[in-house]
């Protein structure tokens, strides 16, 4: 089916690594691939510090890559790119962060902050036209347009990631990147958002990039999945087929960790550690395989044949 | 598990702050049966007075918070007039311990791991000199920390978040609490460290027989955790009962509704249930069922009275007017129904006031 999908987004091989202080090198994230096709919510799950904000802001191009690619509808954004392209990526691709609180100016205005970016893509409009994108970008979130001209202070945390969205989508982005959009959130506002993203994404028809650490809230609302540890992306699927057959023993591990909601469940479950020493590695090396359907692992050739075993085994 | 005996009864508390002038009531009259050897999970939004609820069993509420009415008896004593901090400190951090979600507020960053654990004993068993270093290593072999005779000589910074919090969950231990408090104690951890942490502290319960509060609003930890659930909503505990009643076959309006919005029982490619509003302000007085204006099913007694307590079954309560045995029938969400199912398609707690 990936065949005939259009790809919005391609990784090629991403790594991105940060100086550290003592003069060495961290690589946060290493020979990352993957592609993201139009119209759908794309999940990368990891734990903390396993690179996948790393990945989210090479996207948007806060952080750069170190080496690769990254290519926005067949086209190398990262690095040095020209002025015309920039601009249409600027706008194209938005991010969504995780802290409401500390992502929004508290000085400013919410006319301002919603409307910030389009300061930056150099359109001339008028200012009753800005003005009116805004007001078109807040109810679109669920706010009042009387709300512009309020400070976040004055908002609860759901709110105020309801302008975040807002100043998001008054770009009239392609892709989103969402880090952690609701982690910060209280439980009874975590609905309403991610209701809010899903009613946004089938209106607008857009793309999401769904960074979490969450994994059921991932399944809930992605149709594919990428697995993160510690920089590398150890299994990727659509998100239904993952939770039948996870297979690399890192995503097994995180899986069989999530609290179910289930009393029952929870009494009866046996959470497994992943230890990094049950592979093999020393002569038979790695590497990024389609075992089938497009669920991607990576598995050296003997892991890649028990994988694909234990799938024609139902389980 | 629990053995049935209360070690803890909390009635009517009230619990109000000064603001500004202004007083805010944040625990509007709680009441809570605590039993040896349980686990006891609160649950409820932010702002429902979980951490309030808590903290005034050990002593810990703000300056500008006290106990307005109401008892909390423990050994024989009455928690909720305790005023003099000495009297506190034969209870907090000896009998009622407590940890808290952030582990690095709970750590002085200038003091080794060790030296930490060590005042304890100290401080609680009279331990010095030899003792006090076998006692620190042997608990900290006991949370599962490696290496203890070289780690106990590190500094917080030195231990990453999940061993930080091991650390003080030492802490909180060495003492031999009666009851161990954990306020969000996995929120800032990863699934697969929180799942160890959650291990750790049953181990240890098991092993040193206290009787464990959660305070958390993660649902899926709850059934993972608690014998018993506790439902807290703007101030009061509108639900009560063993974990299998309050998942399986809940009650009240609020409980419906936080199970509701979990994506674990959503259906996918359809809308979350979700609830509408704001939880009320805490500075007016509140008429009725407080969860009545998020209600969209709220009957008309609602509004205008407080519901009483109805047992559904001896351990299984609810604050609703729905178990009035002359409320009208109301369906509770698909989502609900379907945890009903779970169990077999009949309710546990069929026995209850309504009929
Ligand atoms: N020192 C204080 N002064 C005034 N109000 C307070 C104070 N401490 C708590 N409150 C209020 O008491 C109510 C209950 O707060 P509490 O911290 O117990 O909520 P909680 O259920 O623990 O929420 P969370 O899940 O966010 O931790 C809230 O309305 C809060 O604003
Ligand atoms: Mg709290």
């Amino acid at each position: 089916m990936s065949g005939e999908r259009e790809t919005v987004l391609e990784l090629r091989d991403l790594e991105v690594s940060f100086k550290l202080k003592g003069g060495g090198v961290f690589k946060a994230v290493r020979g990352v691939s993957f592609s993201i096709y139009k119209g759908e919510t794309f999940g990368l799950v990891g734990e903390s510090g396993s690179g996948k904000t790393s990945i989210g802001r090479a996207i948007v191009r806060i952080n750069g890559a170190s080496s690769g690619s990254i290519l926005y509808k067949g086209r190398e954004i990262s690095g040095r790119i020209p002025k015309e392209l920039d601009r249409e990526v600027v706008r194209k691709i938005q991010m969504i962060f995780q802290d409401p609180m500390a992502s929004l100016n508290e000085r400013a205005k919410v006319d301002y902050i919603v409307s910030e970016g389009l300061y930056n893509i150099g359109v001339k409009r008028t200012e009753e036209e800005r003005r009116a994108m805004v007001a078109k970008a807040l109810l679109e979130v669920g706010l009042l347009p009387e709300f512009a001209s309020r400070f976040p202070h004055e908002f609860s945390g759901g709110q105020r990631q309801r302008i975040g969205i807002a100043r998001a989508l008054i770009m009239e982005p392609e892709l989103v990147v969402a880090d952690e959009p609701i982690s910060a959130l209280d439980v009874s506002i975590r609905a309403q958002v991610l209701n809010l993203l899903s009613a946004i994404q089938r209106a607008k028809g857009l793309t999401y990039l769904f960074i979490a650490h969450d994994l059921s809230v991932v399944r809930f609302i992605t149709d594919r999945i990428a697995v993160i540890n510690k920089g590398e992306i150890v299994e990727l699927a659509e998100t239904e087929e993952l939770f039948r057959n996870p297979l690399h023993p890192y995503t097994r591990a995180l899986i069989s960790a999530i609290p179910q909601p289930d009393p029952l469940v929870e009494r009866k479950k046996v959470v497994t550690v992943y230890d990094p020493k049950c592979h093999d590695y020393s002569t038979d090396k790695p590497a990024w395989t389609d075992v089938g359907g497009g669920h991607f692992v990576l598995a050296n050739a003997k892991e890649a044949d028990a994988y694909r075993e234990r799938i024609a085994s139902g389980r | 598990m629990a053995n049935g005996e209360a070690i803890l009864e909390a009635r009517g508390l009230v619990i109000k702050f000064n603001l500004r002038g202004r007083a805010l009531t944040a625990i509007r009259g709680a009441s809570l049966d605590l039993y040896e050897g349980e686990t006891l999970a609160i649950v409820g939004e932010s702002g429902s007075g979980k951490s309030v609820l808590t903290k005034s069993l050990i002593g810990m509420l703000d300056r500008n918070g006290w106990v307005d009415s109401g008892s909390a008896m423990f050994e024989g004593r009455d928690l909720a007039r305790i005023k003099d901090e000495r009297d506190w400190l034969g209870v907090r951090g000896k009998k009622i311990s407590m940890v808290f979600q952030d582990p690095m507020t709970a750590l002085n960053p200038l003091l080794t791991i060790g030296a930490q654990i060590r005042e304890v004993f100290e401080l609680h068993h009279g331990l010095s000199g030899k003792k006090a270093d076998y006692a620190v290593i042997e608990m900290l072999e006991r949370v599962g920390i490696d290496n203890p005779e070289e780690r106990r000589r590190q500094y917080p910074h030195e231990f990453s978040g999940g061993m930080r919090q091991r650390v003080v969950i030492a802490i909180a231990v060495a003492c031999k609490p009666r009851i161990l408090i954990c306020d969000e104690p996995t929120t800032a951890l990863d699934v697969t460290i929180q799942a160890q942490i959650l291990g750790l502290i049953k181990a240890l319960q098991r092993d040193l027989s206290f009787t464990t509060v959660y305070i958390t609003h993660d649902l899926g930890v709850v059934a993972n955790v608690a014998d018993r659930v506790a439902v807290m909503y703007a101030g009061r505990i509108v639900e009560t009962g063993l974990a299998e009643e309050v998942f399986y076959d809940s009650r009240h309006p609020y409980t419906w509704a936080l199970l509701s919005s979990l994506p674990q029982l959503g259906v996918k490619g359809k809308p979350l249930y979700s609830i509408s509003g704001t939880p009320p302000n805490l500075f007016n007085e509140i008429r009725g069922d407080a969860f009545a204006p998020r209600n969209p099913k709220a009957l008309k007694v609602d509004f205008v009275a407080e519901p009483p307590e109805f047992a559904v079954s001896p351990t299984h309560r609810a604050s609703t007017w729905l178990l009035d045995p002359r409320a009208p029938r109301i369906e509770p969400p698909p989502a609900i129904l379907a945890m009903r199912a779970k169990l077999g398609g009949s309710s546990t707690g069929a026995a209850g006031g309504r009929l």
